[in-house]
């Protein structure tokens, strides 16, 4: 095999590397704990769907919560037990955010569920399996990156379109305290390179390197020796890189190993390369080879607060608290304390770091469980990792520029993060940032760098879901306002629809009229009775209408005049001044002028149309006798209901009574006047 | 003379091409529709809330290109103040009070779903065709489409809808800015008596 050339990625700091203290003894196996926090959202993509109930007994390895969605990864029992609790509880996340959390009381037998203990899932000849059984076992027993990200590693294997010629395993463990790979090199080393074999059959990867920092040498030898060990070509090379912070990240192991750049934005498929963690490999071993899930891991505790710095092999859900306690935990109180008796208004507890001290983030409380991604637990004194909450003002020594690994310009980025310049800070290309920390790590003004860049990472992916969400409102919006267009435009044309049919049927009515009085008028004509011209003469006025309006004004004016000389009465009785005669007096003269016009409009139209005598039937004026019988008898009973009950009203209704009466006799006269008619 | 000449002819003849070639551009790539509106509807929040007396985000942008002041949005709050304000070239003013207050969490109406009679007005009311149901039948918000604008809350006869702020979760949260600590001599004096250092 051809050797490799090693390239170098820009920039990159090298801090203590502190790994010695937790390499002194061999991977220790941690006593099962009293109780088991699992949350069920430990990966990158949807938290997983709980599938047992509380008071369910659960076994070692039975699974606890199904994968939902693609991005998603299943999460099991790590031991056997009771559940007690599904419940929000705080995670284990730099947010401290609350999460769903099966918790587990263990019964301290750590029996494995019947079809794991007896090998049933296992698949022995791995090599010869089909490469979808392969990758199904993975997903089902949850696994997922161990670097740090834990991104389901099935979804990473299933890698579609692009052909993947270099499968890159990164074993460089770059970051201060960090020992887990290390270790697990050390004693693991063949079941981490058959993991590699599983994964290169998965991709379809033409050869595998190993990046290893020079710094582990044990773990390099260990892992050649069981390269050694393998049978037949495997294509598996290990490379020995330079130690320097950050060559375990991605895009800087992928530069340094191939000289190849991942394109900004771009993941490593797009350039056929695949990059896994070593402990990922060996987890995928256990599912594929032993049909393990991924329930336990390794992870370093470590830091001078700590007795027996070492690796433990600890079970996924297992409190920080419990692990601390098998290390050895001792609180340190700082001098300033010592000397003034504890009585310190800055009484700190000593920190508990998840992760190194570069990329891990400060727990809130030791209840917290390890996870899947938990690689190390830090416990630093103050003295070694002081807290820096106190920055000095940028000096501009561009220190950070130097350190920067992917090649960008952090003063620059934290100008524009800090004045909340997002759109410029998103050209300065802040996205390709992977917070690596080594800007913080070298300013000499202490300033919280990278915490700029992932407030700024984070609001700029806020500001584009909300640009994306507003955009969506945009098109629902104007979809709603078409909508309500369309419909009140329909609703119109209908109206005018029905209004254009009813303006044709009155005109058609009004055409027919016409046409018969045309008819009526010409067939006069013809027998030469009428002229023509009278014929069309405009419809008669209403007689009988008008007559009514006349009565009308007639006895309005004589109430206003009525009215009039009741005030002038009474001004003469008295002194008060006038008020209102005027306005009544105008009202007088009004309605006289309205009489005397209606009179005239009633002269006139007599003229025009000799009054059309009414020929009524006898029916109708019978008709009109019953009616008029009614009114009285109505009136009449209305007249003793008020005489009964001495209302006021009683001359009122006399009067109305005399009234009717009058008209019945009136119509009487006409019915008789009708008959001798008639006779 | 004829150097002259040649020269106007030459040069009348260039602006009659350019001239036909601008002509021509300016019928081919006509803008449709006036871009600054667009430009200003980019910008607001599309609540669709009605809050700036304009009935929709649209109408208020058609309205401040006509001339309308541009602090008329409390949803949008001071951050789409001064982006409206670098965009038009005028100074930014403070957030008009008349129209409501900017609210610090984005909220979500959700109807209890048990006390919903189906009366259908809280549909009507919304903007954005976020609530589904049928008359008689329950309804229910379309959270992820819900913009927050209350405009369902007053409409419904038995008040079963609530606002309720967006919880962050493990997708959505991101990190804090850092307090701007620069240190002062005081703070500094007491950080090394904590670290022990006189």
């Amino acid at each position: 095999m051809q050797p490799i050339t090693l390239h170098s990625f820009d920039g990159g700091i090298h801090p203590q590397e502190n790994k010695h203290q937790s390499t002194q003894s061999p991977i220790a196996q941690l006593p099962v704990p009293a109780q088991v926090i699992v949350p069920v959202g430990q990966h990158i993509g949807a938290p997983a769907d709980v599938v047992v109930a509380v008071g369910d007994s659960v076994l070692k390895g039975q699974i606890i919560a199904k994968p939902k969605g693609f991005v998603s990864a299943a999460v099991h029992a790590p031991t056997s037990g009771k559940v007690t609790a599904i419940e929000q509880r705080e995670l284990p996340h730099s947010s401290g955010l609350e999460g769903t959390c099966v918790v587990i009381d263990t019964d301290g037998k750590d029996q494995w569920l019947e079809e794991i203990a007896n090998g049933d899932q296992a698949i022995a000849d791995y090599l010869e399996a089909d490469n979808d059984i392969l990758n199904n076992r993975i997903r089902d027993c949850g696994i997922t990156g161990m670097g740090g990200a834990s991104f389901p590693t099935s979804v990473k294997m299933a890698v579609k379109g692009k052909k993947i010629d270099t499968l890159i395993i990164n074993a460089a463990e770059c970051e201060p305290y960090i020992t887990a790979d290390d270790m697990l090199m050390r004693e693991r080393g063949l079941d981490a390179i058959r993991g590699i074999q599983i994964m290169m059959k998965l991709t379809q990867a033409d050869n595998c390197l190993i990046g290893i920092e020079d710094n582990k040498p044990e773990a390099i030898k260990a892992m050649e020796d069981a390269l050694h060990k393998m049978h037949g070509e495997h294509h598996i090379t290990v490379v020995t890189i330079p130690t320097k912070y950050p060559s375990g990240g991605e895009k800087q192991l992928i530069k340094i190993l191939t000289g190849k750049e991942v394109p900004s934005g771009g993941i490593p498929a797009a350039i056929g390369i695949v990059c896994q963690n070593i402990g990922t490999c060996e987890a995928v071993y256990r599912a594929v080879a032993e049909g393990k899930p991924l329930i336990s891991r390794i992870t370093t505790i470590t830091g001078d607060s700590i007795e027996q710095p070492q690796n433990v092999d600890v079970l996924i859900g297992t409190p920080v608290k419990h692990l601390l306690e098998f290390a050895g935990f001792k609180q340190e109180k700082s001098l300033f304390q010592k000397l003034l008796g504890g009585k310190s208004k800055a009484e700190s507890k000593s920190r508990i770091i998840m992760g190194g001290p570069m990329m891990g983030f400060t727990l809130s409380s030791d209840e917290l469980p390890i996870i899947k991604s938990s690689n190390c637990i830090l416990a630093p004194s103050q003295k070694e990792l002081p807290a820096n909450d106190i920055a000095s003002a940028c000096i501009r020594c561009g220190l950070c520029t130097e350190a920067c690994p992917a090649d960008l310009l952090p003063q620059q980025l934290y100008w524009f993060s800090k004045a909340g310049e997002l759109d410029k800070a998103e050209q300065h290309n802040i996205a390709d940032c992977i917070e690596c920390g080594a800007c913080s790590y070298v300013c000499p003004s202490e300033i919280p760098l990278v915490q700029y860049y992932r407030h700024a990472k984070g609001a700029i992916k806020e500001e584009r879901a909300s640009q994306q969400k507003s955009d969506r409102s945009k098109i629902r919006f104007e979809a709603r306002q078409d909508r309500l267009d369309r419909e009140a435009a329909e609703k119109e044309a209908k109206r005018k629809a029905r209004a254009a049919t009813a303006e044709k049927a009155q005109a058609a009515k009004k055409a027919a009229a016409l046409a018969q009085q045309k008819e009526a008028a010409e067939e006069a004509a013809k027998n030469g009775d009428a002229p023509v011209a009278e014929a069309i003469k405009p419809e008669p006025v209403d007689l009988e209408k008008l007559q009514k309006q006349l009565d009308a004004a007639q006895a309005g004016l004589k109430k206003s005049m009525d009215k009039v000389a009741e005030i002038k009465a009474a001004a003469e009785n008295s002194d008060a001044p006038i008020e209102n005669l005027e306005v009544f007096e105008k009202a007088v003269a009004n309605r006289r002028d309205k009489v005397k016009l209606l009179a005239v409009q009633i002269t006139e139209a007599k003229k025009l149309a000799p009054p059309v005598v009414k020929v009524a039937s006898r029916e109708d004026i019978e008709k009109k006798l019953r009616a008029q019988q009614d009114r009285i008898d109505k009136t009449q009973q209305r007249f003793q209901l008020a005489q009964e009950q001495g209302l006021d009203t009683l001359p009122a209704l006399q009067k109305g009574l005399d009234k009717q009466m009058q008209k019945l006799k009136e119509l009487e006269a006409e019915l008789a006047q009708f008959d001798k008619a008639g006779v | 003379m004829s150097s002259i000449l040649i020269a106007i002819l030459l040069l009348a003849t260039l602006a009659v091409i350019f001239g036909a070639i601008l002509g021509f551009a300016a019928v081919r790539f006509k803008v449709e529709g006036n871009p600054i509106v667009d430009q200003i509807d980019n910008l607001l929040p599309q609540t669709q809330c009605g809050q700036c007396s304009y009935p929709g985000c649209k109408p208020y942008a058609e309205a401040i290109a006509a001339g309308e002041s541009i602090n008329k949005c409390p949803p949008g709050g001071e951050s789409t103040i001064i982006a409206l304000a670098d965009l038009l070239g005028v100074e930014p003013e403070p957030l008009d009070a008349e129209h409501g207050a900017e609210k610090d969490a984005v909220m979500v109406a959700i109807i209890r779903e048990d006390e919903c009679i189906g009366c259908t007005k809280c549909i009507q009311a919304c903007p954005i065709d976020a609530i589904m149901g049928a008359a008689k039948q329950m309804h229910t918000v379309i959270a992820d489409e819900c913009t927050g604008c209350d405009l369902c809350v007053e409409p419904c006869p038995v008040d079963c809808i609530d606002m309720i702020p967006i919880e962050t979760t493990l997708q959505t949260w991101h990190w804090d800015k850092p307090e701007d600590l620069i240190a002062t001599s005081e703070q500094s004096h007491e950080k090394n008596l904590e670290q022990g250092v006189h």
